[in-house]
């Protein structure tokens, strides 16, 4: 029932404004609020916390992801945003953490929170982070810089993962932390919609208290992976989208007197794309089923992230090569896709379901 | 509901054929590839024994998928020696009616072991099917078959070693094209029917491959398989020919599985070899910090993976009663060149020990190559896959 509903959304809402939001930069908040009251993150959290008490699922997440991409990448991104923090803390949190801080994304208005993961250098590792994290007296000193924050210039509350140890933890950080700034917003290739953020930490406090999962800490490894199946089922959305439009106009694009589709070289770079999305979001649900069964899928999960990406890109570029000069223009939306399908191989982190 | 576990009773048939990979294949794997055309009777009649046993059992569900991958992992050529009706029992089953599926296949588990091929290849028709030339006349109570065909699967086995029977086709009326082809169950001993030559292969060689001529071959009436009518009305293709595009989608995801075993195969071969140097995959870690040789294995395993996964869904629609042709030919498609590209990646990695027949990764590289040709090339998959892509038909799409 949720699909039908996300389908139409995506379909009949986010369809009608991608393209003007990609030009601007600006997502509509009213397309966000209609988003938010389908209760895609709060139909997760318990009841007790104010949420709709349905079981978080990583399988329903990837159908919810593929099908909000599929109707655009940076408004799928946006309005899942605040996952990245609410899901973390739903799933690791302290219980004074969850109550604390879960009710805030059961509200019927859009709570914009976010995650802080990347940085901004070459041969970034998820797992050696240069921001770390000081214990001192009452309380953790970050330092370190971030960038690919979506939403960080209004996000009330960033999870900031930082190296500690041999670990990486995770860090609620409220806005206007001292020794936190948030920089210019980032110009990007793609995802030109979604408003991400480079942020520095310089000695940046916050109380014991405020690491998730308190004294245990957390299971990155758990939170890469749901993130790596968020993005790979986002990646088969964009890329469908830009299948489904090339297709259709290789049936209806005339060269030499018939359909350019009736050709093999167009028909059998469809069917490959064709193969490629279906055996990459077979991949993703393989991955969300291991992590819906509380099982280790970084195997599963790394796998399919980095097929998805490669798949991305040689989808979203076929289609700007089977429509031609016609796919590089901005009047059709392949070169968008491009731009789009093109990010995954940097995104890291930056979703989850 | 989306589930990926199988029940338990269909994971024991699972582990039950590769312990049998693992015990009764692989010990005589490279045997039987440098001593082709030699029958390994043993094995033949310990399979025979075991036949009622859920090892060997076909099958068109993801159970039976798995189980084949199992047996491929130990050796791909002898699984095609595994006695049973095979091809033309898929063939009899998808086209057959009630009684000739019990006149063929009824008493096929009884007695000594026997095998059933298909016949489909000439000399001068390959992926055309349809440019057939052998011949079937009725005359009277019977059909007079006449033509050649090459490249029939275990027909040595089928027509001469056993009382089995192939699955022949052949045009009744050459100028209807597709309507005219029909097809016909030969058994075993019948006269005018002769084996001639057994080809020597790149690879799968413990399997027989052979030439069957029919010279004024006569067969009772009642032998052919679908209807005897020729519908020329019916443009886009008969019942016939439909007949068999339905066996290939029965049975392209079970070749689908069989590459997946002789992948895994080789997979697992790279994987342990690499352990015993010491070397460990880092999985997780982003793509520029890891190794080339990291990155390949990476490869290798996501698209066996993705070409699995095709595979098992396709197996799946079947058991569901959903039509699965495009998805049989995405998964046939996909093996194929998932195969190639993992054994070939294999036996480079690996260096001198991947080309030497000290080990048996060369010789998975030659018995995979079998699965992007047969049951239909890569390339023909390829259009069949476009075709059902774009909803187009065989004029549409050439």
């Amino acid at each position: 029932m949720i699909m039908s509903m996300v389908r139409e959304f995506a379909g009949d809402e986010i369809r009608k404004v991608y393209r003007e939001c990609d030009e601007s930069g600006e997502i509509p908040g009213g397309l966000v609020d209609t988003a938010w009251s389908m209760g895609l993150v709060s139909g997760s959290i318990p009841e007790e916390f104010g949420g709709g008490g349905g079981d978080r699922s990583l399988i329903t997440g990837s159908l919810i992801g593929e099908e909000l991409a599929w109707g655009d990448l940076s408004i799928a991104m946006h309005v899942l945003c605040p996952a990245l923090f609410a899901y973390p803390v739903l799933e690791m949190g302290t219980e004074t953490q969850k109550k604390e801080l879960l009710p805030m994304f059961c509200c019927d208005t859009f709570r914009p929170a976010s995650a802080a993961l990347i940085e901004p250098r070459f041969g970034f590792n998820p797992y050696a982070l240069s921001t770390n994290a000081r214990s001192d007296g009452d309380d953790y000193v970050l330092n370190g810089d971030k960038c690919y924050v979506p939403l960080a210039a209004d996000a009330e509350l960033i999870l900031v993962y930082a190296q500690q140890g041999d670990g990486v933890q995770g860090f609620v950080v409220e806005r206007g932390t001292s020794g936190l700034k948030i920089g210019e917003r980032e110009k990007n290739m793609g995802i030109k919609a979604l408003a991400t953020y480079e942020l520095s930490l310089k000695d940046c406090r916050v109380p014991k208290y405020s690491r998730l999962g308190g004294q245990e800490g957390c299971d990155f490894g758990r939170v890469l992976n749901c993130s790596r199946v968020a993005l790979s089922a986002m990646a088969v959305g964009v890329a469908r989208a830009a299948f489904e439009y090339s297709r259709d106009y290789a049936k209806e694009r005339v060269a030499f007197g018939e359909p350019i589709a009736s050709r093999q070289a167009i028909a059998f770079m469809l069917a490959e794309m064709a193969i490629e999305i279906d055996a990459t979001r077979l991949m993703t649900w393989e991955a969300a089923w291991k992590l819906d069964r509380g099982e280790d899928a970084t195997r599963e999960a790394s796998l399919v992230k980095a097929y998805a990406d490669d798949m991305a890109l040689m989808v979203t570029d076929r289609a700007v090569q089977i429509l031609g000069g016609h796919g590089y223009v901005r009047e059709h939306p392949v070169e968008l896709w491009l731009r789009n399908g093109r990010g995954f191989y940097a995104f890291d982190g930056m979703a989850i379901v | 509901m989306i589930d990926f576990e199988l029940e338990p009773e269909l994971a024991k048939g699972v582990s039950a054929a590769r312990q049998f990979a693992e015990e009764q294949l692989r010990p005589i794997s490279r045997y039987y590839d440098e001593h082709e055309h030699e029958n390994p009777d043993e094995l033949i009649d310990r399979m025979w024994e075991l036949r009622r046993e859920n090892i060997f059992s076909l099958g068109l569900d993801p159970a039976a998928g798995l189980r084949t991958e199992e047996l491929c992992w130990g050796d791909a050529g002898l699984y095609l020696c595994i006695p049973g009706p095979a091809l033309g029992g898929a063939a009899v089953f998808s086209s057959g009616t009630k009684e000739q599926i019990g006149k063929f296949l009824g008493n096929f588990n009884e007695g000594r072991p026997k095998w059933g091929a298909m016949a489909m290849t000439e000399p001068h028709a390959g992926s055309d099917t349809a440019a057939i030339s052998t011949t079937a006349v009725r005359d009277g109570d019977e059909w007079v078959l006449n033509g050649e065909k090459i490249f029939v699967t275990m027909g040595k086995r089928a027509l001469e070693d056993s009382d089995g029977f192939v699955v022949v086709w052949a045009t009744v009326d050459k100028s209807a094209g597709r309507a005219g082809m029909k097809s016909f169950v030969v058994p075993a001993g019948t006269p005018g029917m002769r084996v001639e030559k057994m080809e020597k292969k790149l690879g799968i060689r413990a399997s027989d491959t052979v030439t069957i001529v029919f010279d004024d071959c006569r067969i009772p009436f009642d032998h052919i398989l679908g209807s005897p009518e020729v519908k020329k009305t019916d443009k886009a293709g008969t019942k016939g020919f439909k007949g068999a595009m339905a066996t290939f989608d029965a049975t392209r995801p079970i070749v689908a599985a069989q590459a997946l075993g002789i992948g895994r195969a080789a997979l697992d071969f790279v994987k342990e070899e690499l352990e015993r140097q010491g070397i460990t995959i880092r999985y997780g870690v982003p793509r520029q910090s890891l190794t080339a040789l990291e990155r390949d294995i990476m490869d290798m395993e996501a698209s066996y993976k993705a070409a699995k996964l095709l595979t098992l869904r396709a197996l799946w629609m079947m058991s569901q009663l959903q039509p699965n042709s495009l998805e049989s030919s995405m998964a046939k498609t996909k093996a194929g060149l998932a195969i190639t590209k993992i054994t070939q990646k294999a036996v480079e990695i690996m260096g001198p020990l991947g080309y030497s027949r000290k080990y048996l990764l060369e010789k998975w590289m030659r018995d995979g190559k079998i699965n992007d040709i047969f049951e239909g090339t890569g390339q023909i998959n390829m259009l069949v896959t476009a075709r059902r892509v774009l909803n187009y038909s065989r004029e549409q799409l050439k």
